[in-house]
């Protein structure tokens, strides 16, 4: 176990692989049983981006996925993070409480994948509530058979990203299996748990109006999905790509048109999806 | 000494007052009471604001040459020969049939006046920097016959004193020009006429003949009788525009006239800095309401008053050194009108001229004069709230400072001199004191007293520091020490400086526009506070080697632990209460030290653009700055470290103590236009939202703008396609394209956050 750290970091936007010893994720997350401690890659304060009002979102690091398209590569293996208590990470998100409550936001925690590291993250929604603020995760899902009815207990708001219900697309875009992904969301559905399905609309990659239409058709009957984002692919974490080593599939990719986005849009809102 | 003086109501003047409701006001000098017994509060929305009318736009179009010209040449013109006073020059006008308001500096626009009682070397250096010849006559009597406060200072300063200006550590001293930061009541002109405040003035006069002639005394009387002779000249000067201001305004248009013309007598007299109009807006509502009820104005001729006087004040200039711009760029005059805010009775003192006067930025394009204030209270109309927040995504024109925070400082009658100063009008003024450099005082500390630039000793000698790391505990005591020395001799200079001031360049018609028993306060200043906060935070959290020249002089800093440490700026209180203990440390040793007229020691966290100048005479900080790189403005954090988004940033600049810095704690937030999932509504909704908070917290300032790098980097390219372009920099708006280069790139560095 490495030492304990500091919660200080910057955006999402930071690269951090300076704590990066190439662990094998797997290993470690089973100890996790008490969740007083765990991995986190840095913090935010102010998006309006990550479900609703004004968040303070937590980015913990783990993911299993290996999307070709990802944003943060630097925080796939749990390691990369930093090293802190649970403890920490609520007396800092105290400080931001009564603030955060009279904007009418909440927490959200993001990654990596924050079920990599179950018990750590509960702990943190559960203080979250604690102190009267709405918590959401956002997650990939495909761990989503994990999270007991318990866990999704602390978690007002689940922030779905589903690539693609096309077994193959997925695997293709995230090296990884789908139907675990599509599983947790009926689950989701079958319970009445509020979610937001955020679907990452990458040019030549997730774009073909088949797999658009895969999604909404999947998605439409749901009504528990208040919300389906269509998110724009960016180009903002390619430079991590680079200074990481990696092989970076989508150097090439743009951002999708403005044109392209009102597509899609409309396609979910056409089957029947609230879109935006 | 009591000032309150009865006063006997003429027959001309109960017609000029109308239909207004009598109190304490009419029988002696009392805006205050006039506003809260006559305003109309105003709750509704925009709509019924009108466009800019024919005569106001011709007027507008009789002066763009002139602002394009001066974008290529700078100065335009100066009358060299006649220093300033409010009879040096006879009418000046623009286009005399479609000018509504009148009065010019001198007898042409953008033709400026020279000062040199402020001091004759400012004066010839910026005429000289213009391209101008100094006036051999003028030169003569104040060179012979005539003394002025830049040489009457010069000859009371210490050694120690100059050495500081030399090196940097106390910079913008105003001993070479105008102090500013004094606003006259210039509505008591509109309200009572000059004769009744003549009467007013002389009462006050008799009351202390029999008083014993002890200096303070005869300095009164002497001011007093000057304040008189002040009155009188504006009487005359009113006469050369053909406004009789002896008795009060009997209209809308005469109330603006008149108050403009006490302002304008004001800034013939006076180059301060800083010359703020004060709260004018919902004063001036009044006589509209009345006008609108009798039927004599409709709204169009109310707006129509409110461009026109905004136009005349988006044409004041003074003539500056290149060191002054380099200090305050863009020519800046802060020509502060405040907004908004709650009386003591807990009515909002919105009325629809609040929104007239923030409509002026649509009907003339954005400007940085005058520097619009709102004074933010939660308790305000929703609706006014939101169209602020609205004007300021459209513009960046506004800054907010909280008014539920002031209110019980200072009650519901004052207004901002120059950017946070908060002053009651009539009663109140500052003797301004720009700012210490308090990041190179560290490093001071750290070298003995050295200079870390030049190696000049300037501080008094101290043991330097020997070892190779910085000790926390160490440095603490040191830098205690350092302070102590430069709260002393910054105490000292400001004495010296505002008792010549008073004796030769006295605001005559500033101070006829106050009550005689004032309260005055002595304005310190601190620059480099996150520098500061940061450097402390390395060293107590960090592990800081020091690097050494081959004289011994602590040059560098490289921390040598292995984690980033706390910094200002993200609501970690672990360098968040450095901050602040810093901010009331420094205060507690200026209040150590007797002020000139025992005026109540003041502070601010403040720098305006001149955290570019200090940062650039400062060398590298414990903190991982380099040598030469800006400060960050004001209270802000530096550039880029305040990484967690703008609700850290706001919290941790919330947590610094008023009460420590009363006068003024300066926060500059720039956020890209919002391009998250928000309807216009929602994002006014909940930008509004934001201010709430920030200011709920004990947040005192707000300099917003709403705008992204790229735009600034291409006005940087294209100067000529954004003549209008404003942002607002610390304290202050300016054209975005009248900064320097080197302070346009301090700009596009600063942090900018993704969304409010």
């Amino acid at each position: 176990m490495s030492d304990l750290q500091a919660l200080e970091s910057g955006s999402r936007h930071d690269l951090r692989v300076e704590r990066s010893p190439d662990a094998p994720d797997e290993a470690l997350f089973k100890d996790d049983s008490e969740g007083a401690f765990g991995y986190c890659h840095s913090y935010e304060t102010s998006s309006r981006y990550d479900g609703p009002g004004l968040r303070i979102v937590l980015f913990t690091s783990g993911c299993l996925l290996r999307c070709a398209y990802c944003h943060n590569p630097d925080t796939w293996h749990l390691k990369d993070g930093t090293y802190v208590s649970a403890q920490q990470v609520l007396d800092r998100l105290a400080g931001f409480a009564p603030a955060i409550r009279d904007l009418g936001g909440g927490l959200t925690i993001s990654g990596g994948e924050p079920m990599v590291q179950l018990a750590f993250t509960k702990r943190i929604f559960a203080g979250a509530k604690k102190m009267g603020l709405h918590t959401a995760i956002e997650t990939s899902g495909f761990m989503g058979d994990r999270a007991d009815d318990s866990y999704l207990s602390v978690v007002d708001l689940i922030l779905l990203d589903i690539k693609s219900s096309n077994p193959d697309i997925y695997h293709k875009v995230t090296s990884r299996d789908v139907a675990p992904t599509l599983r947790f969301a009926e689950r989701l559905a079958s319970i009445g748990k509020p979610t937001w399905i955020r679907f990452t609309l990458v040019p030549g990659w997730t774009d073909d109006p088949a797999n658009v239409e895969g999604i909404a058709k999947f998605v439409a009957p749901m009504k528990n999905v208040e919300w389906v984002e269509v998110q724009p692919f960016h180009q903002l974490g390619a430079f991590k790509w680079k200074a990481m080593n990696l092989e970076y599939k989508c150097a090439d990719t743009t951002s999708p048109t403005p044109e392209l986005k009102n597509r899609v849009i409309e396609q979910f809102r056409a089957a029947g999806c609230r879109a935006r | 000494m009591e000032a309150s003086v009865a006063m006997k109501a003429k027959a001309k003047d109960e017609d000029c007052w109308r239909s207004f409701k009598p109190g304490d006001w009419s029988s002696s000098i009392n805006v205050r009471d006039f506003i809260v017994r006559n305003v109309t509060p105003y709750g509704g929305d925009e709509k019924f604001l009108a466009g800019a009318s024919k005569r106001t736009k011709a007027v507008w179009d009789k002066l763009q040459p002139y602002f394009k010209a001066e974008r290529k040449k700078g100065v335009l013109a100066v009358d060299a020969k006649s220093p300033s006073t409010m009879l040096a020059h006879k009418a000046g006008y623009i286009d005399r049939d479609n000018e509504v308001i009148v009065g010019l500096q001198t007898d042409e626009p953008f033709k400026r006046a020279i000062f040199p009682f402020g001091g004759l070397r400012m004066v010839e250096a910026g005429l000289k920097a213009a391209g101008f010849e100094a006036d051999s006559q003028v030169h003569e009597a104040f060179t012979k016959y005539r003394k002025s406060h830049n040489d009457g200072v010069f000859d009371a300063y210490t050694p120690e004193i100059m050495k500081c200006r030399r090196s940097g550590i106390i910079t913008g001293l105003p001993d070479a020009y105008g102090r500013g930061r004094i606003i006259g009541d210039y509505r008591r002109v509109a309200l009572y006429g000059a004769d009744r405040l003549l009467e007013v003035k002389r009462e006050e006069r008799a009351q202390i003949d029999d008083m014993w002639p002890t200096d303070e005394v005869i300095r009164v009387r002497e001011e007093l009788a000057e304040q008189i002779r002040a009155l009188n000249d504006l009487v005359a000067m009113a006469k050369l525009y053909n406004c009789d201001i002896t008795r009060p305004a009997s209209n809308a248009r005469e109330a603006f006239q008149w108050t403009y013309l006490a302002y304008l007598g004001a800034i013939k007299e006076a180059n301060g800095a800083a010359m703020s109009i004060g709260r004018i807006s919902s004063f001036l509502d009044i006589y509209i309401e009345r006008d609108l009820r009798d039927g004599a104005l409709d709204e169009a001729g109310a707006q129509e008053l409110w461009d026109q006087l905004v136009q005349k004040l988006r044409i004041v200039r003074f003539l500056r050194t290149p060191e002054y711009d380099a200090l305050f760029s863009g020519d800046p005059y802060w020509a502060t009108e405040c907004v908004g805010g709650m009386d003591l009775d807990g009515r909002a003192l919105v009325t629809r001229s609040s929104y007239r006067m923030l409509h002026t930025l649509y009907n003339l394009g954005p400007a940085p004069e005058p520097n619009i204030t709102v004074l933010w209270s939660r308790h305000m109309p929703e609706t006014f709230k939101r169209f602020c927040v609205k004007v300021s995504r459209d513009t960046s024109s506004l800054q907010y400072e909280n008014d539920d925070l002031m209110r019980p400082f200072w009650g519901d009658d004052y207004a901002i001199a120059c950017c946070v100063s908060a002053m009651r009008l009539g009663k109140q003024m500052q003797f301004f004191g720009a700012r210490v450099n308090l990041a190179k005082a560290l490093l001071y500390a750290i070298n003995g007293g050295r200079d870390e630039v030049s190696g000049e000793q300037v501080a008094p000698r101290t043991p330097a520091v020997t070892g190779d790391f910085l000790d926390y505990e160490e440095i603490m005591a040191r830098f205690d020490v350092t302070m102590e020395w430069l709260a002393r001799t910054y105490v000292h200079a400001m004495n010296c400086i505002h008792y010549m001031h008073d004796k030769y360049f006295y605001e005559r018609l500033e101070m006829a526009l106050h009550d005689r028993d004032i309260l005055r306060t002595m304005a310190f200043g601190i620059a480099g506070l996150s520098v500061v906060a940061d450097s402390l935070s390395a060293i107590k959290y960090g592990k800081i080697r020091v690097v050494r020249d081959n004289t011994g002089l602590i040059v560098d800093y490289q921390n040598e632990g292995n984690t980033a440490t706390p910094q200002f700026g993200n609501n970690d209180d672990r360098v968040d209460k450095i901050a602040s203990e810093i901010v009331t440390r420094f205060m507690a040793k200026i209040r150590k030290h007797p002020t000139y007229r025992n005026a109540v020691h003041t502070q601010s966290v403040l720098t305006i653009t001149s955290n570019v100048v200090y940062g650039k005479a400062t060398g590298n900080t414990p903190d991982g700055r380099r040598k030469g790189e800006p400060f960050g403005p004001g209270a802000n954090p530096m550039h880029g470290r305040d990484s967690h988004g703008w609700l850290a940033s706001c919290l941790s600049v919330a947590k610094l103590p008023y009460k420590d810095s009363q006068d003024g704690i300066s926060y500059t937030v720039s956020v890209a236009p919002q391009k998250a999932h928000l309807s216009e509504g929602q994002f006014l909704e909940e930008a509004t939202k934001a201010f709430d908070v920030y200011f709920g917290h004990g947040g005192f300032h707000m300099n917003l703008n709403v705008i992204d790098k790229e735009t600034l980097e291409d006005a940087m390219k294209n100067p000529d396609k954004y003549p209008q372009l404003t942002i607002r920099v610390s304290g202050y708006a300016v054209n975005f394209v009248r900064l320097t280069p080197e302070q346009q790139r301090d700009v596009i560095s600063r942090t900018f956050h993704g969304q409010i």
